[in-house]
């Protein structure tokens, strides 16, 4: 098994990181976007919040420790793609990092600017930092577009994923799924 | 030495000139916060939510010989909104409660003041809240009042009214036992 990426695909590590952010930055999406509408009796209420914030800081902690395996790994190779095609992959693919660094800030000052931290399912919990009265609410508004960004790249990404799988019989879905082909 | 007499004279009449004819005008202390405006609602009806505004400007015109001439006006900034809970409080200035962009102020202007005898009154008045005016009663009660050792003279009052959220155009429904909102003031003022 790769560990690390090679020429020819992913190795395990920035699979795992590849497939499990993607669940859960959808997932916290979908989770954000209904737990914003619930009702004050709803049982979820209260939970529902609590589970975004948590998996939100896990998350933030994947990002940093993503970007750090990527630093220390070769890129696999992309000469398949055409100049413009590997413009705009690169272009998606590096916009996720200060689009999802800004989302998790934001949405840290939507609960923190007060001086309370947020708990991380009882685990730890990360202290406020900044704490400035209103904060929260234009960290709110800044964390719901950036949210729509993220989603909207991502769409963007799998569109041209699926594209180069099935129309250009690309490898580099395989890439990602598989990982790397030859022996290690 | 008629002279003398005359000059004194025209000092003494600008004391009694000094002293303020019938009602006079207080400014409420917000800049040295000796007051605040503070609200209560129940919390599932199991207990009191407190919080307060923190931004607020008013005054009032008060006569300890004819409480009846007394006036009083409150302008609150909705956005200063604080239960201590950054969370919440972004949600109370939201359109679900104070909706803040639209409706920057709460204010109160009295229309009457009624003495209750024993320090107290009642100041019937129009409470304008999310752009609704109705009208409320508030109890107020005088705490104290004279010089300050820094010059100036200042008196003070407690007052408390309660209202229907509803009634305002508050489209949250926080349950059966939290309807209703109670709105403390507690106003020191200073004299102009």
């Amino acid at each position: 098994m790769h560990v690390k990426d090679a020429p020819d695909g992913y190795g395990i590590v920035s699979r795992l990181f590849h497939w499990l952010m993607a669940i859960a930055i959808f997932g916290l999406f979908g989770l954000g976007w209904w737990m914003v509408e619930l009702d004050y009796y709803s049982p979820y209420y209260v939970s529902a919040p609590n589970l975004h914030r948590s998996v939100g800081i896990l998350l933030f902690i994947a990002l940093l420790a993503r970007i750090f395996w990527r630093c220390l790994n070769i890129k696999p190779d992309d000469a398949d793609l055409t100049a413009m095609e590997r413009m705009a992959s690169r272009f998606v693919h590096i916009g996720f990092y200060p689009l999802l660094i800004a989302l998790s800030i934001s949405g840290y000052l939507i609960s923190t600017p007060g001086g309370r931290a947020i708990d991380v399912f009882g685990l730890f919990s990360v202290p406020s930092i900044v704490q400035q009265k209103g904060l929260e609410d234009s960290a709110g508004w800044v964390h719901w577009a950036l949210a729509y960004g993220v989603i909207a790249l991502a769409v963007v990404h799998t569109a041209g994923a699926l594209k180069h799988h099935f129309i250009d019989k690309g490898s580099s879905l395989m890439r990602m799924w598989s990982g790397p082909q030859r022996p290690n | 030495m008629t002279l003398r007499f005359a000059s004194l004279a025209a000092l003494a009449l600008s004391f009694v000139m000094s002293v303020p004819a019938g009602a006079a005008d207080y400014e409420i202390d917000s800049k040295g916060a000796h007051a605040s405006i503070n609200f209560r609602v129940k919390h599932l009806g199991y207990s009191w939510l407190v919080g307060r505004f923190d931004t607020f400007t008013g005054s009032f015109s008060y006569d300890n010989k004819a409480i009846d001439k007394s006036s009083v006006k409150v302008e609150i900034d909705t956005a200063s909104v604080n239960t201590n809970h950054a969370e919440r409080d972004k949600h109370l200035r939201s359109a679900d409660f104070l909706d803040v962009v639209k409706f920057p102020k709460v204010t109160f202007v009295s229309k009457s003041v009624t003495p209750a005898g024993d320090g107290k009154a009642t100041i019937v008045g129009d409470l304008t809240l999310r752009g609704v005016t109705k009208e409320v009663s508030i109890a107020a009660v005088g705490i104290g009042g004279g010089d300050d050792p820094w010059g100036g003279v200042r008196q003070g009052f407690e007052g408390t009214t309660k209202f229907t959220m509803a009634d305002f155009g508050i489209p949250k429904d926080l349950g059966p036992a939290s309807k209703e909102v109670e709105l403390t003031l507690h106003v020191e003022g200073i004299l102009k």
